[in-house]
């Protein structure tokens, strides 16, 4: 059954303990969509990336991808749903025993039939997209934090997968390499139809790429606001129009 | 023309402009899972009088397979010098190439990890060990002036890290340290009653295993378990400190990492090894007690007598000596090989598991000297 979200976020409830991280989450994200998820420091963007992609079951509530329940899904749906996911993490978190080439290649190899050659090519052509042609050799302690994080970006983009979630992809970047990967970002959405969900508070790359949002609040423990992030400012929400303007409260 | 196995799927076809120019025509799908072809199908076409090349495309869908396989002969072509107009590609395509050629390729120099020949591996093992020595000799003298610090009260040290040290290695290795003494006291009791069986002096067990944990065995054992359990451990825990940077963060601070972190362990393990011994002895002893009371019929009270006569206040001070040494050594190896360790996941192993041997290697190396120290002295 396909609905017209691509993504979709039921009633979700994350928890510590007994501590309520974020409450009665409803939002969907729509295919092709770029889609951010901001909100202050601790306010469980993290947390709630790690219920989108699977590291953390919700308390209550469900995500639903392409209508499929995530969540409650027979083993074998759980992991199909997870590898249409593309998942660059914060610092990277590029495997340190491998080099970057070998990296990109593990979920080819793994999850294709190409021949090794192919395969080359395509991480080539990867770790070029991400600016880092002629790096496939390195491992990954001999690069900057930087650079581990478009190869972060690279890996992630491995398989061609559906949905591209990308946890904070511009701290730690240079400008101009933040407005590449903003650019690179839409070029994917355009070009292969990605639905791409940011996670992230740079304000340059809210307002010019994302075209949806959600904004998570620290003390009310929920969502405040959803919406496109140009127009949050006229929302009237003072938080939401706080964060997205720098203005002081 | 060129295609895959069947209609549906990607067709490749090329056509001569003139003498210098090629029209390649891409159609069909191109994507990853119709078995795409490589630019070896080409290679015929691109004959060396080729100086143009022009891409059309009618294509009814493509991914990361076609631009993989456009980016391989993009590359092929400037390598030849070949202009290739690429107007006829679908937009994104376009864009795409675009942005994967926007940062030039680096081209690195020294690269090269494979393909060394045995010798030199050899020589480079070999010479990597004695460039060891002399940082494993500054590590020990930034140890010993730490502990002159100490000493003047000017050491940057926290006496709770010391105690939280002290409780780790300590009260929480006593079962795995009273398992191992057990059964190496009653390893001991067998091989000694086998031999001395044979000339009636069973009785004699008891001064074996009593001499023998007292003196030689329960130090050794418990410097081995102490290496094993708590030198990695120390490995893993700077070695992680090191690939955050926090050790960078002590430097920068001016507070002398040793001081900080190697010192609270170093001093833990010489002081709470001792002890372990002591506990490793008795243990040992009972094990030696319960294997000659019960299978070899030599009465409880013989045998405690026995001991106690055999046991002189050197014996103690000997074994003391010596699990203090041992432990000073794993924790120098550990502490080393954490401060050493690289910045990632795989060096902190590399880290833990050097910390092992290190320890291993030096606690039986000291063992030797210290025999024979002793030996010499009489003692």
């Amino acid at each position: 059954m396909e609905s017209a979200a691509h993504i979709e976020i039921r009633n979700l409830t994350m928890t510590y303990g007994d501590f309520v991280v974020q409450h009665d989450l409803n939002f969907s994200v729509n295919r092709g969509d770029i889609f951010v998820i901001m909100g202050g420091n601790g306010c469980g963007k993290s947390t709630l990336m790690r219920s989108l992609i699977g590291l953390q079951r919700p308390a209550a509530g469900t995500v639903l991808y392409g209508g499929e329940d995530f969540w409650n899904a027979a083993p074998e749906d759980h992991e199909r749903l997870k590898r249409k996911l593309g998942i660059m993490f914060q610092g990277g978190a590029m495997w340190s025993s491998l080099t970057l080439a070998e990296n990109v290649a593990l979920p080819l190899s793994e999850y294709t039939t190409l021949a090794p050659e192919q395969i080359d090519e395509i991480v080539s052509f990867k770790l070029a997209l991400v600016g880092l042609a002629g790096f496939e050799d390195f491992y990954p302690s001999e690069l900057s934090g930087g650079m581990k994080k478009r190869a972060g970006l690279a890996r992630a983009m491995a398989l061609d997968p559906d949905i591209l979630i990308i946890d904070e992809p511009s701290s730690g970047l240079d400008p101009l390499t933040a407005r590449r990967l903003d650019k690179l970002i839409l070029e994917l959405r355009d070009s292969f139809g990605t639905t791409i969900v940011l996670i992230t508070h740079d304000l340059a790359s809210i307002l010019s790429i994302g075209n949806n949002s959600v904004f998570l609040d620290a003390e009310a423990h929920t969502m405040i606001a959803t919406g496109n992030p140009k127009d949050a400012v006229q929302l009237g929400v003072a938080k939401v129009r706080q964060f997205l303007t720098r203005e002081e409260a | 023309m060129t295609t895959g196995k069947h209609k549906q799927q990607w067709r490749l076809e090329t056509r001569r402009l003139d003498a210098h120019s090629l029209e390649v025509s891409f159609a069909g799908r191109w994507r990853l899972d119709q078995d795409l072809p490589s630019i070896e199908v080409l290679k015929a076409d691109l004959s060396d009088q080729l100086t143009r090349l022009v891409f059309t495309a009618d294509l009814s869908s493509w991914d990361t397979g076609f631009l993989a396989f456009l980016s391989a002969l993009l590359k092929l072509c400037a390598a030849r010098g070949i202009r290739v107009e690429q107007e006829g590609l679908p937009q994104g395509v376009q864009h795409l190439l675009a942005m994967a050629r926007a940062v030039p390729e680096q081209k690195i120099a020294g690269r090269e990890r494979d393909g060394q020949a045995v010798f030199s591996r050899v020589g480079a093992a070999v010479v990597a060990f004695f460039q060891d020595v002399p940082e494993m000799l500054r590590f020990l003298g930034e140890i010993i002036l730490s502990l002159q610090r100490l000493v003047a009260g000017r050491a940057q040290f926290r006496g709770s890290d010391l105690w939280l040290e002290i409780e780790e290695v300590g009260p929480r290795a006593l079962v795995i340290v009273s398992l191992i003494s057990f059964l190496v006291g009653l390893i001991l009791a067998y091989l000694g009653a086998d031999q001395l069986r044979l000339v009636g002096a069973q009785i004699f067990i008891a001064d074996l295993v009593s001499i023998g944990m007292v003196r030689e065995v329960g130090a050794l054992m418990t410097g081995i378990i102490i290496a094993g359990r708590t030198g990695s451990a120390f490995a893993a825990q700077l070695g992680t400190m090191q690939v955050n940077e926090e050790i960078d963060a002590f430097k920068t601070l001016g507070i002398s990492p040793v001081d900080f972190l190697v010192l609270p362990r170093v001093l833990a393990l010489m002081l709470v090894v001792p002890l372990l011994t002591l506990y490793a002895s008795f243990v040992g002893m009972l094990a030696g007690l319960l294997v000659s009371t019960t299978i070899f019929d030599i009465g409880l009270f013989e045998y405690y007598h026995q001991t106690i006569a055999a046991l002189e206040l050197k014996h103690f001070m000997v074994g003391l000596a010596k699990g203090s040494v041992y432990g000073a050594m794993v924790a120098y190896a550990g502490c080393l090989r954490g401060i050493q360790c690289g910045r990632s996941a795989e060096a902190v192993g590399e880290a833990a598991t050097s910390a092992v041997v290190t320890g291993i290697l030096l606690i039986t190396i000291s063992a030797s000297i210290l025999t024979i120290i002793f030996y010499q002295l009489g003692i």
